[in-house]
């Protein structure tokens, strides 16, 4: 077989080979960033929502406790994950859990390793995102009768989370980026497969080279997707004005099933 | 939920007090609204009128003292989101809710809360913003209208709930003077209608012209409660003479 003299030849000879390992490893590590993201966020959400819970004069001390508890083991959920790597963490829970006898499947220990590791700083993000929705809000909410739950729900996290789109968008780049630390369990995300290709034939700046480009793809792409996103949060910037505007009392049809619905 | 049977004073507040760690806003606040009053409460900034109202609705939690409200106890007998729905609030940053739409802003409470269907909110939000003329704009967002626009759907959003009482925190303060009239006009013709409502206010002439008392207030304490015309004309207290004298003055 002749091999090739050039940067460029080793890189077509690579693709040619190993072009379908590499797709492969890409699907892999969009999986994981993705469902990690997604999974990391409904944590986040969750230890926000649960963090916030008000506590009145009138609960019981069952509640009041409760929730004391409850805040302790989430701060030390956020803090443990915050503070100590991820690759760490991955050897940790993957041959912590072998060792007690569980042997989880490398995609699935791969995608709980992200999520926790991810709802751990989306916690955080997203109270920064409560912090900055105005306070009003909430009272608003709370004044025509609605829980803690409802108000947050329906009012403060929509706000909240259109805010921090930026961070979360950031927080997704990473993990396409920081899934790569999960080839010390022999996950087939990218990474790993650079480092297989790289492998066979010594040729670790060109196999390294292809992978930095696909990375470069998927975090480009994605963060043009994710501004598409929050410009169709951000809605319209017009709106209709019905009747006229000099006659208030102009009339108005009302909605009936079957129309075309208002929002 | 409510009893319309009952005759009592609507709302009543015993031996209220709040403090902000050591700084005593409130000191032994008493005093009861009857249906179909409009109180208004006046006097300097920092003398508590805010903060009996947010007290009056639990958005700050009292440090002693009760409410009751249609003569049960509103901390302890009254179920929370019951409470709020009857006795609703106007704040003076309006307070809408950006997410949603106009509609959306007076229809949610009623969905969520009063567990009405989509169909009947939306019938009874429309009702409400015809009221205070803001029907054409349904569909916009509350970041696209103005100060009295804004302050007028969150009076549609409060009254879509039906409320019993509806206290407001100085509905007019954030207002350009020219919307301070057209938010006033709406509050002139709910109060006409019957409504019971509690407003903490620096508009004088509301509060002569339009309430059936007057309640003022000086550094923590209700130093007089009297019909408009006797606190206007011949205020008991020296301090509600230098105030009304230094307001009234411009």
């Amino acid at each position: 077989m002749n091999l090739p003299k050039t940067f460029f030849g080793w890189v077509g000879l690579l693709i040619e080979q190993y072009g379908t390992m590499f797709l492969r490893g890409t699907g892999y590590t969009l999986i994981i960033a993705l469902s990690g993201t997604v999974i990391g966020f409904v944590i986040g959400l969750l230890v926000a929502i649960l963090k916030t819970i008000p506590v009145v004069p009138k609960d019981g001390w069952l509640k009041k406790i409760g929730l004391k508890v409850l805040n302790v083991i989430l701060n030390v959920y956020v803090e443990v994950f915050r503070g100590t790597p991820m690759i760490v963490q991955s050897m940790v829970i993957y041959y912590g859990s072998m060792s007690m006898g569980i042997r989880m499947p490398v995609l699935f220990a791969a995608i709980l390793i992200v999520s926790i590791n991810t709802g751990a700083y989306m916690a955080e993000i997203i109270r920064g995102g409560i912090i900055s929705v105005d306070k009003g809000q909430k009272e608003a909410a709370t004044a025509i009768g609605m829980t803690h739950w409802q108000s947050m729900v329906r009012v403060v996290l929509p706000q909240a989370v259109r805010n921090i789109m930026p961070s979360i968008g950031n927080e997704f780049v990473v993990n396409i980026k920081d899934s790569s630390v999960l080839n010390v369990i022999s996950v087939n995300e990218l990474y790993f497969t650079g480092k297989s290709a790289a492998g066979t034939y010594y040729r670790y700046f060109e196999a390294f080279f292809i992978i930095a480009c696909i990375y470069l793809v998927l975090t480009f792409t994605i963060t043009r997707l994710l501004r598409l996103l929050e410009k169709k949060m951000d809605g319209s910037a017009n709106y209709t004005i019905y009747g006229s505007q000099s006659d208030s009392k102009a009339s108005i049809k009302l909605p009936r099933e079957g129309d075309v619905p208002l929002d | 939920m409510t009893d319309n049977r009952f005759t009592g004073p609507i709302l009543q507040v015993e031996h209220l007090k709040k403090s902000f760690g050591a700084h005593e806003v409130l000191k032994d606040i008493s005093f009861s609204v009857e249906k179909g009053d409009v109180v208004s409460i006046i006097g300097s900034s920092g003398s508590g009128k805010s903060t009996l109202l947010r007290c009056i609705n639990f958005l700050e939690q009292p440090t002693d003292g009760q409410i009751f409200f249609q003569g049960k106890n509103a901390e302890h007998d009254w179920p929370r989101g019951q409470y709020h729905a009857n006795v609703g609030m106007v704040f003076q940053s309006f307070n809408l809710f950006n997410n949603m739409t106009v509609l959306q802003n007076c229809t949610e409470g009623q969905i969520r809360v009063l567990k009405r269907s989509k169909k009947e909110a939306e019938e009874k939000a429309l009702m409400y913003l015809e009221k205070v003329g803001m029907t054409p704009y349904i569909k916009a967002r509350p970041a696209q209208l103005s100060g009295g626009q804004k302050q007028r759907v969150a009076i549609a959003r409060a009254l879509a709930m039906d409320p019993e009482v509806l206290l407001f925190d100085e509905p007019t303060s954030a207002l350009d003077p020219e919307m301070v009239g057209e938010v006033l006009g709406v509050m002139r013709d709910l109060a006409d209608s019957g409504l019971t409502m509690l407003v903490v206010t620096h508009e004088m002439a509301f509060a002569r012209d339009v309430s059936s008392r007057v309640i003022f207030m000086d550094a923590g304490v209700i130093t007089e409660d009297a019909p408009p015309a006797e606190i206007f004309t011949n205020p008991k207290h020296p301090r509600t003479r230098e105030f009304l004298s230094r307001v009234l003055e411009k």
